[in-house]
């Protein structure tokens, strides 16, 4: 028997790619990249890894999103995702982490469960890391998090249905072994994602990206979007700009050196 | 609370469109309308000349807010020891209850098995009460047994606010807990207020926040949760105004500690779980710890970080000498950490740690808006730079425009003259 794997994916923009405008305090987004979030290229590369062993795995990602976020469940396609599913509707808009996992989790309830879920660790516009325990939590999952190994899959034939990963902490790491079906979150040092082929761009342009609206999903007002999120934005702003200090003037590399510590002794801190 | 144009109202002049931060409002002929992007971050309300843009509010029946009360501190021990990230909350939460008057208390949360010695920390470090949880299923952390067991302390207890550090524990167990108690979390706060009051006076000192709409006399104590987003691009202010317990993870280092006063006690509340092997569907073959793991950016008083701008790898045994000659620690920008040239556990910023040491030296460090985010709040920054138009030079007391491998060897021979005579 294979597996079925689900993939939880987003679009970001890229926010190394952006600046702020130094007079109007203002985001700067214009040719902002749109990208597949960092960590859930790992946890898709994690996925198609085990494909890799057991062709007959079948790979599904599934994102949230507008429908311009069907370019990167195409790209996953390419890389070798066997079909993809986009739960989008104006009615999601605005969910926080809570109300997008009832919409993620009852997409992965749609497709018929699965026996393993991956997803990034955290995305980088929010970097909140919730929303893939919070899938866990509402499909009654185990989980581990920050895993950056997968030791061992427990082929579904075999009775234990487990697998072995580690998950890393700030001062080490834990060996775990989680019963399947889990959801595993995956960091940057799971792996290397592997880039999309000739081929693969070639067969995911025939395929389609399934959409779905909350109709769809039987959610309702209650379960997803801004009013049925426990969380709201109360105000928000661009951080102040500590503004420039004083520049260290000398003429050779010496008296830079001499003139900064004199500058920092003045001030008496160190 | 969804935001909404008034189409009759809209003139089409589309300052709202660039003043979203999510591209969440386009034209539809003539006006502009807000697509399913929008994260109801408000930022198009204010820019709107014509009043055309406001906030429409949610019609939900609300929990009993009012059964909710106190302050509870999740204690996160390893091995029998307190993280220092608890130590710090515990400080923050006293903070919190005194604006909240004296009928609040904080309590830690303190679970493990035969951890019961911790309390006495617990207390030093500002608890009124700790809530103690012991049982051989809790000896190391696992997510199913955490979860379960604080969740039905909070259920039977009804606090007003929890607080998480926010680690690898802290990041795992939260929003596991906040789903099945169907309330709201937010994830990596900076800044913590009950008081509508300093939240201003803080919003007008430190940030470009229109604060006109703020009401410093409001009595409103709603916990308002100031994070970066958008890669620390722009910052948010989170509340959860329907449902309890109000829950955040802080970043370690962010929030001052409360002087230690072993001399304080604490009411101890001792919890019985129910708590049996089939609840938890992990099991931690081992635990490893990791020598590297003993760097300390967030308690460090000197931190010398090395970016992009070393060019190699050979660049950091340099950061190494320069740290310790100035008694620093070694930190790197994630261009460095992503280059391969040193371990993450180095990296400073938004996805590293967040560091507020008195000095930070910046070396060939560009900065990036996320490394900012996690150093700006440094007593002073030296960046050293070749490129005279890097942004870290914006967040600079002092500058040096040069090549640091210049720089920085006569830092280290001058040192000493320097910094220790008279």
């Amino acid at each position: 028997m294979a597996f079925k794997i689900v993939v939880c994916v987003k679009q970001v923009p890229d926010t190394n790619e952006i600046k702020i405008d130094p007079i109007k305090k203002t985001l700067i987004r214009e040719g902002v990249p749109s990208i597949l979030n960092p960590d859930d290229a790992n946890a898709l590369e994690a996925a198609l890894q085990i494909k890799d062993e057991l062709p007959e795995t079948e790979v599904t990602v599934i994102s949230m999103g507008p429908p311009q976020a069907k370019a990167m469940l195409t790209e996953c396609m390419a890389m070798g995702a066997d079909r993809a599913v986009l739960l989008s509707d104006r009615a999601l808009g605005g969910s926080d982490t809570w109300a997008t996992s009832n919409a993620l989790a009852a997409g992965i309830q749609k497709l018929g469960g699965c026996d393993l879920i991956f997803a990034g660790q955290q995305a980088i516009d929010g970097d909140t890391a919730q929303v893939g325990p919070q899938i866990a939590e509402k499909l009654a999952l185990p989980q581990v998090t920050y895993v950056s190994k997968i030791e061992t899959v427990g082929s579904l034939s075999d009775a234990s249905h487990t697998m072995t990963v580690v998950r890393t902490l700030e001062d080490g790491y834990e060996r775990i072994k989680v019963q399947i079906p889990c959801l595993i979150t995956a960091i940057k040092t799971l792996n290397e994602p592997r880039y999309m082929s000739v081929r693969g761009i070639f067969d995911a342009l025939q395929k389609e990206v399934t959409v779905w609206q909350a109709a769809d999903l039987g959610v309702d007002a209650t379960e997803v979007g801004l009013d049925a999120s426990p969380t709201n934005v109360y105000r928000s702003f661009t951080p102040a700009v500590k503004g420039r200090g004083q520049q260290i003037t000398g003429d050779t590399d010496r008296e830079l050196a001499v003139n900064l510590l004199q500058a920092l002794k003045s001030k008496q801190i160190v | 609370m969804a935001v909404v144009i008034k189409s009759e109202a809209c003139k089409g002049c589309k300052l709202c469109i660039s003043a979203c931060p999510f591209e969440a409002i386009e034209m539809q002929g003539k006006v502009a309308v807000i697509t399913e992007k929008c994260t109801a971050c408000n930022q198009c309300i204010d820019a709107c000349p014509f009043h055309a843009i406001s906030r429409e509010a949610a019609n939900l029946k609300e929990a009993d807010l009012d059964a909710y009360k106190d302050i509870w501190v999740f204690a996160e021990q390893r091995d029998g020891r307190l993280m220092n990230v608890s130590k710090e909350l515990l400080g923050e939460g006293r903070r919190l209850a005194e604006s909240m008057g004296s009928d609040t208390k904080v309590y830690a949360v303190l679970m493990g098995d035969a951890v019961e010695n911790l309390v006495q920390t617990c207390a030093a470090y500002g608890a009124d009460g700790v809530y103690l949880a012991e049982e051989m299923h809790l000896s190391h952390y696992t997510t199913d047994g955490y979860t379960k067991v604080l969740t039905e302390m909070i259920e039977c207890y009804k606090p007003e606010i929890v607080l998480y550090g926010a680690t690898h524990i802290g990041r795992d167990l939260a929003p596991r807990v906040a789903a099945r108690l169907n309330t709201g979390l937010t994830a990596d706060c900076t800044r913590l207020d009950v008081s509508v009051a300093a939240y201003k006076a803080y919003a007008e000192k430190y940030t470009t926040l229109d604060t006109s709409t703020l009401d410093a006399a409001s009595q409103d104590r709603t916990l308002l949760q100031t994070r970066p987003a958008f890669g620390g691009n722009l910052m948010a202010t989170i509340v959860c105004p329907k449902t309890r317990p109000q829950m955040a993870t802080v970043r370690p280092g962010v929030m001052q500690q409360c002087e230690k006063d072993m001399t304080r006690k604490a009411s101890v509340i001792r919890i019985q779980p129910a708590l049996c092997e089939t609840d938890i569907r992990t099991e931690v073959i081992e635990v490893v710890k990791q020598a590297k793991a003993m760097v300390s950016l967030s308690d460090a008083e000197i931190i010398v970080s090395g970016g992009r701008g070393l060019g190699t790898e050979e660049g950091f045994k340099l950061m190494e000498t320069f740290a310790a000659k100035v008694g620093g620690t070694v930190g790197a920008s994630r261009a460095a950490v992503d280059a391969g040239w040193i371990d993450h556990i180095h990296q400073v910023g938004q996805t590293g740690t967040t560091v507020k040491p008195k000095v930070y030296f910046a070396c060939g460090i560009s900065g990036a808006i996320q490394h900012l985010a996690g150093m700006q709040d440094s007593d002073l920054v030296i960046a050293i730079n070749r490129d005279p138009e890097a942004p870290i030079f914006e967040v600079a007391d002092f500058s040096i425009v040069g090549d640091l491998y210049k720089i920085i060897p006569q830092l280290i021979e001058s040192w000493d003259d320097i910094m220790y005579t008279a």
